[in-house]
C-alpha cells in the first residue's frame, strides 16, 4: 500500500514537475483551442533550433535549449507518462479485476488533464485525429489482424459480416433518425443542425470500436464463437463507417439540394469499393510481405522490421486511395500470418509476437490515456440534456434491438444457433471508442455548427460505454451464466456421456451433410496448398512444417538422453533422490530446449487451431468436438507416434468451450507452458521408465511409442493396444496418483516406480491436459474427480470379471 | 427422373414423413445425401459410411457407423446387425436426433428421452444382451477418450472403472465386497442420465433448405 502511494505521489509530482517547466517553457506559442495543429503536443514547437540565432556575450558552458528538442522530449514522455499509469493501473490486481483497465487508464488520463489544465489554465494535449489515426490506431489493428484465429474468423465470417455492415447501418439510420425526430419534437432544444448532420453523426457513433471490445473482453472470458463475433464485428464496421461517414460528409457539404438518386446509388457503389477495395490492398500487401520474407535469410536480424513497414504502409496506402484503411491493414495481417510463421526464422517470429503486443498495447494505452486528458478542456464543452441522454438510450437501445433481429434472422441458417445470453452479451458488447471519437474531431466545424456538442456527446458515450458498460460486463456474464447452466456437479458417468454424445452429435451431422466441408472450403484448400505455399514459402518451409513434430521428438530424446547420462555420470541413479535438484534442470532444460521449438509449433498452429484447453474453462457444459485439423493431417506423416500423440492431446477442445483468446497483453506460448510441461514430463518420465527397465533387465515397458501410427488414419489407434495394459496397468494407476499433486506421497518408493514420482509429483498442476480429455471443468471438479481415481487399485478386484 | 417417379417418390416421403417425423422437405435433403453416400444406390453399406472423410477424427466413428447397421436402432425389435441399410433405415435412424417439437406433453417427452437414450444404450452395449458390462464400458471409454497411447488408453481404463463404481454405488447402494456388479441397466442408464437434458441435448438440426454444404464432398 505504501509502496503504491508512494508510486503515485512521485509520478504525480515527476509530472507536475514536468508540466510547470514545459508550459513556462511554451508560453511563446499560444495554443488554438482543441484542435491545434498536428502533432501530440497542442503547443507550437516550431522553434527548433530558434536559440542559435540570439546573441551571445560570452561562451556559455552549458545551455538549456529547450526548444531544440521540445516536440520529441514532449513524445517521449507522454509516452513515458502513458506506461507509468499503466504500471499504477496494474498495481492492484483486485481492482482491474473489476474495473477493466481502460477505465482505470481514462480516470488517469483525467486526472493528468485536470493537472495540466490546471498548470495552464488551457488544454494543451490532446487526442487529435491526425495522430490517432496515423500513428495510434494502425498497430493495434496490425496485432489484431496477426493474432486473428483464421479459421474460426473465416467460419463464421457470414454472420460477422451481417452484424458489421447491416448492423451498423442499422444502428446508424436509427439512431440519426432518432435523434432527428427528437429534435423535431423540440427535445433537444434550439440547435443549429439538420437531418443529415444526425444522419452523419450517427454513423459515427454507431460503429462498434475494435480498441474497446478487446481491452473488456480480455477482462470477460466468453466462448470463442461469441468474442469472435463481436471482435470480427467490430474491425470489419469500418468499411462501413467509413463510407457512411464520407458519405454524409459529402451530403452536408452540398446541401441538401442536391441530393437525388444518382447520388445515393454513387454512395452505395462506393461502398462496396471502399470495402473491397481495402480488403485488396492489404491482401496485396500481404503477398507482398509474404514473398519479401521468402527472400530474407540472410538479414534476419531485421526482417521483423518489414512487417512493421509494410503493414504501415498498406494501412496508409488504402488511407491515400480513400479505402477502408483499417480493412486493409486487418485483411494484410490476417492473410500473411500463416507465410511469414513459416518463412521467418523462430526468433524473427517471436520478435513479431512480442514488439507487436508491445506497439499495440503502448498504443492502446496512449489511446485511452488521452481519451481523459481530451476531456478536460472546457471549451469543447456543451452542454445538452436533451441530445445526450437521447443519444445514450437510443445507442444502447438500438443496438440490442438490431442484434435480436439479426441473431433471430441469422439463427435460422446457422447450425450452432447463438444463445440468449450470447446476444444479451453481444448487444451489450458494443463499446463505442477512440475511433468514433477520432472521426468527430475531423468535422469542419464551419459546416458542422454543433461540432461542440457532437464531441461532447461522444465523448460521454465513450466515456460511458468504456467504464460503466465496462464494468457491468463481467458481473452481468456471470450472473446470466450462473442463472442459466446447472451448477449441480456431474458424476463421472455424465461426463462420459456428455462427451459421448458430442462426439455423436458431430458424427450424425457429418453424416447427414448438414455441416459439412464447404465445397468451397476444400477447394480453397487444395488451390492453396498447391499454389500459395508454393510461391509463398521457402521451400525449406515448407518441408519443415511436416517435420517440426519430429523436431519436438528428437529434441525430446536428445533431453531425455542427456539428462540420464548426466544421471549415469554421478552415479546410477543418485541424482534422482535430489528431487528438487532433479526438477529444477529438467524445468530449465526443458524450457530452454522446448522454447526454440514453441514458437514453431505454436506459429505452425497459429492458423487453423492453435491453443490447447486452457485451464479455465467457463463453459460449465462440458463438450469435446473434433474438427478436423488441418495440422492433424500433416501429423500422419510424422514418424514418432508418442509426439503426434502428446500433440494431439492438445487438440480436444470442446465447440463451445472458450479455447482460444485474443489477449492484448498475453502471448499463447505464457499459457501453454504448464500443460506442455505436464505432457513433456510424462513422456519424459515414459522414457525414462522404459529406459531403466530395460537397464535393469525387467522386460520393456515400452512399446509405448512403438505404436506406430502408420501414415493413415489415427482412428486406428484403439485397436491396436492389447498387449500393453497388463503390464503398464501399475504403473498407470501411480501416474494417476500423482496428478493429485500429493506431494506426500513422494516417500515410499515403489520399486521401479521411484523415478517417476520424483519428478512426476513436482508437476504439481492439476493437469488439465492430462484429464482433459475427461471433462476440462475448473480444476476444482477435477480435483473431486481424483479420489474416483484413487479408489482404484483397492476396488478394481471386485470388477475383474 | 420422369414424372412418375418423382411421384412415388413423393408418395414414399409422405409416408416416411409420417413415421419419422421429418419434413418433407428434410427427408428430400437426407435423400440426396444418401445418394451421395452410396453413391446413387439403393443401399449404403459401411464401407460408403466408413468413407466420409469428416469422420476421421471422431473416436466414435467405429461405434456410430455400428449403430446405423444395429438393428436395434432401426425399431424392428430385433437384434443383430445388417450389411446394408436402405434410405428408410438411414432415416429411422437419423430420426432420433431429431430436435424435440416446441410443445409435446410430459409423457411424450419422456418418451423421447428413452428413445434417444436408447440409442447410446446401444451404442454402447455391443453385444445387445441388455446391460453394459464392464469390458464394454472400458471399450467405449477407451474408444472415447484415446486418440492417443498407452497413456491414454490406462487413463481411461481408470476412468471406466471409477464411473462404473459410481454407477454401481448409486443403483445399488453400497455391495459386499464379494458382490459382483454384473453391468449398467438400462434403467440405471436412465436414473444416472436424469439429470441431463437429453431430449435438448441430443439434437441435429436437420435444415430444411438445401445449402452449399450439401454438396459437399465426402
Amino acid at each position: 500500500m505504501a509502496c503504491r502511494t508512494c508510486l503515485w505521489l512521485l509520478g504525480t509530482a515527476f509530472f507536475t514537475c514536468t508540466v510547470r517547466l514545459v508550459v513556462e517553457g511554451t508560453e511563446v506559442g499560444a495554443p488554438q483551442g482543441s484542435h491545434p495543429e498536428p502533432g501530440v503536443v497542442g503547443s507550437n514547437h516550431s522553434q527548433a533550433g530558434g536559440g542559435h540565432g540570439s546573441s551571445i556575450s560570452g561562451i556559455q558552458i552549458v545551455t538549456f535549449k529547450w526548444h531544440h528538442v521540445e516536440a520529441p522530449y514532449l513524445i517521449a514522455l507522454w509516452i513515458l507518462v502513458a506506461g507509468v499509469s499503466k504500471m499504477v493501473v496494474e498495481l492492484n490486481h483486485s481492482l482491474t479485476s473489476v474495473i477493466p483497465e481502460s477505465a482505470l487508464l481514462i480516470l488517469i488520463g483525467w486526472i493528468l488533464g485536470g493537472i495540466i489544465y490546471g498548470a495552464g489554465k488551457m488544454q494543451t494535449f490532446t487526442l487529435t485525429p491526425t495522430v490517432f489515426f496515423f500513428y495510434l490506431l494502425p498497430q493495434v489493428i496490425l496485432d489484431a489482424g496477426y493474432f486473428m484465429p483464421n479459421k474460426l474468423f473465416f467460419s463464421n465470417m457470414g454472420a460477422i459480416l451481417v452484424y458489421a455492415v447491416i448492423g451498423t447501418c442499422w444502428n446508424a439510420a436509427t439512431v440519426g433518425l432518432g435523434l432527428w425526430g427528437c429534435w423535431l419534437g423540440g427535445a433537444m432544444g434550439d440547435i443549429d443542425i439538420g437531418l443529415l448532420q444526425f444522419l452523419l453523426f450517427g454513423s459515427l457513433i454507431a460503429a462498434v470500436d475494435p480498441v474497446a471490445v478487446i481491452a473488456v473482453f480480455e477482462e470477460v472470458h466468453v466462448n470463442e464463437v461469441l468474442f469472435i463475433m463481436v471482435f470480427g464485428e467490430s474491425l470489419l464496421n469500418d468499411g462501413v463507417t467509413v463510407v457512411l461517414f464520407n458519405v454524409f460528409d459529402a451530403f452536408v457539404s452540398l446541401g441538401g439540394a442536391e441530393i437525388d438518386a444518382v447520388e445515393i446509388i454513387k454512395g452505395i457503389i462506393s461502398f462496396f469499393v471502399v470495402a473491397f477495395g481495402g480488403s485488396l490492398v492489404g491482401i496485396i500487401f500481404a503477398l507482398l510481405i509474404s514473398l519479401l520474407t521468402r527472400c530474407t535469410k540472410n538479414i534476419q536480424i531485421i526482417e521483423p522490421g518489414f512487417i512493421f513497414i509494410l503493414g504501415y504502409l498498406s494501412y496508409l496506402t488504402a488511407e491515400m486511395l480513400s479505402l477502408s484503411a483499417i480493412l486493409s491493414i486487418v485483411f494484410c495481417g490476417i492473410c500473411c500470418q500463416k507465410y511469414i510463421n513459416a518463412n521467418m526464422d523462430e526468433c524473427s517470429v517471436t520478435t513479431v509476437r512480442y514488439v507487436m503486443k508491445v506497439f499495440a498495447n503502448g498504443s492502446e494505452t496512449i489511446i485511452f490515456v488521452f481519451l481523459g486528458i481530451s476531456a478536460i478542456d472546457p471549451a469543447i464543452w456543451v452542454w445538452n440534456t436533451g441530445f445526450i441522454l437521447l443519444t445514450l438510450l437510443f445507442i444502447f437501445v438500438f443496438r440490442f434491438i438490431g442484434v435480436f433481429l439479426l441473431t433471430w434472422i441469422l439463427n435460422k441458417y446457422r447450425l450452432v444457433p447463438l444463445e440468449f445470453i450470447d446476444q444479451v452479451v453481444m448487444s451489450y458488447g458494443g463499446l463505442r471508442g477512440a475511433v468514433a471519437y477520432g472521426l468527430v474531431a475531423m468535422l469542419d466545424e464551419n459546416k458542422f455548427k454543433e461540432k461542440n456538442l457532437m464531441v461532447s456527446t461522444t465523448l460521454i458515450v465513450v466515456y460511458f460505454t468504456v467504464m460503466l458498460q465496462g464494468i457491468t460486463m463481467k458481473p452481468l456474464v456471470t450472473w446470466l451464466k450462473v442463472k442459466r447452466a446447472a451448477v449441480t456437479e456431474l458424476t463421472l458417468a455424465e461426463k462420459i456421456q456428455n462427451r459421448t454424445f458430442d462426439h455423436m452429435l458431430v458424427a450424425i451431422e457429418d453424416i447427414s451433410g448438414q455441416i459439412g466441408h464447404n465445397y468451397m472450403r476444400d477447394k480453397w484448400h487444395n488451390f492453396e496448398e498447391r499454389w500459395l505455399c508454393w510461391l509463398l514459402m521457402k521451400p525449406s518451409a515448407r518441408k519443415s512444417r511436416d517435420y517440426i513434430f519430429n523436431i519436438f521428438h528428437q529434441l525430446n530424446l536428445k533431453d531425455a538422453m542427456s539428462y540420464v547420462k548426466e544421471g549415469e555420470r554421478r552415479g546410477s541413479l543418485a541424482f534422482v533422490r535430489n528431487e528438487t535438484k532433479a526438477d529444477v534442470d529438467f524445468n530449465k532444460k526443458f524450457r530452454a530446449s522446448f522454447s526454440e521449438i514453441m514458437p514453431d509449433i505454436m506459429a505452425d498452429n497459429m492458423g487453423p487451431d492453435h491453443v490447447p484447453l486452457s485451464s479455465i474453462l467457463q463453459d460449465i457444459v462440458p463438450s469435446v468436438c473434433l474438427d478436423m485439423h488441418e495440422q492433424d493431417l500433416e501429423m500422419r506423416e510424422s514418424e514418432d507416434f508418442n509426439a503426434h500423440h502428446l500433440l494431439q492431446q492438445h487438440l480436444y477442445r470442446g465447440r463451445k468451450q472458450h479455447r482460444h483468446r485474443y489477449s492484448r497483453s498475453h502471448l499463447e506460448t505464457n499459457k501453454d507452458e504448464n500443460e506442455v510441461q505436464e505432457i513433456f514430463q510424462r513422456t519424459m518420465r515414459s522414457r525414462l521408465e522404459s529406459f531403466k527397465s530395460a537397464k535393469m533387465g525387467v522386460a520393456p515397458a515400452k512399446k509405448i511409442q512403438t505404436k506406430h501410427q502408420k501414415k493413415d488414419k489415427p482412428q486406428k489407434m484403439p485397436n491396436g493396444n492389447s498387449t500393453d495394459k497388463s503390464k503398464n496397468h501399475p504403473y498407470g494407476d501411480k501416474d494417476l496418483e500423482f496428478s493429485e499433486g500429493d506431494c506426500g506421497s513422494g516417500g515410499e518408493a515403489a520399486g521401479d516406480l521411484f523415478p517417476m514420482r520424483a519428478y512426476g509429483v513436482e508437476a504439481g498442476i492439476v493437469n488439465p491436459a492430462f484429464m482433459a480429455e475427461m471433462d476440462p471443468m475448473d480444476n476444482m471438479q477435477q480435483m473431486q474427480q481424483i479420489p474416483h481415481v484413487a479408489l482404484l487399485p483397492q476396488t478394481l478386484n471386485s470388477f475383474d470379471p | 427422373m420422369g414424372a412418375s417417379q418423382s411421384a412415388r417418390t413423393e408418395h414414399e416421403f409422405q409416408d416416411l414423413a409420417d413415421r419419422t417425423g421429418f419434413s418433407l422437405e428434410q427427408i428430400g435433403n437426407l435423400n440426396k445425401r444418401f445418394r451421395q453416400l452410396s453413391k446413387n444406390e439403393q443401399t449404403l453399406s459401411r464401407q460408403d459410411l466408413a468413407s466420409i472423410s469428416a469422420l476421421d477424427n471422431n473416436p466414435l466413428r467405429a461405434q456410430i457407423i455400428n449403430a446405423f447397421f444395429d438393428k436395434r436402432n432401426l425399431r424392428q425389435n430385433e437384434v443383430g446387425t445388417v450389411q446394408v441399410i436402405g434410405f428408410e433405415e438411414f432415416l429411422m435412424v437419423m430420426s432420433h436426433f431429431r430436435p424435440a417439437a416446441m410443445h409435446i406433453t410430459e409423457e411424450e417427452r419422456e418418451k423421447l428421452r428413452r428413445e434417444k437414450l436408447r440409442f447410446v444404450f446401444n451404442m454402447h452395449d455391443t453385444d445387445s444382451d441388455g446391460t453394459i458390462t464392464l469390458e464394454e464400458y472400458r471399450r467405449a471409454v477407451e474408444e472415447l477418450l484415446s486418440k492417443a497411447g498407452t497413456i491414454g488408453q490406462e487413463t481411461a481404463k481408470a476412468i471406466a472403472d471409477a464411473a462404473m463404481l459410481e454407477v454401481a454405488s448409486t443403483t445399488r447402494g453400497k455391495m459386499e465386497p464379494d458382490e459382483f456388479y454384473e453391468g449398467i441397466t438400462f434403467e440405471n442408464f436412465l436414473q444416472i442420465l436424469k439429470t441431463l437434458d437429453i431430449e435438448t441435448r441430443m439434437h441435429v438440426r436437420f435444415l430444411n433448405m438445401d445449402t452449399a454444404t450439401m454438396r459437399c464432398g465426402k
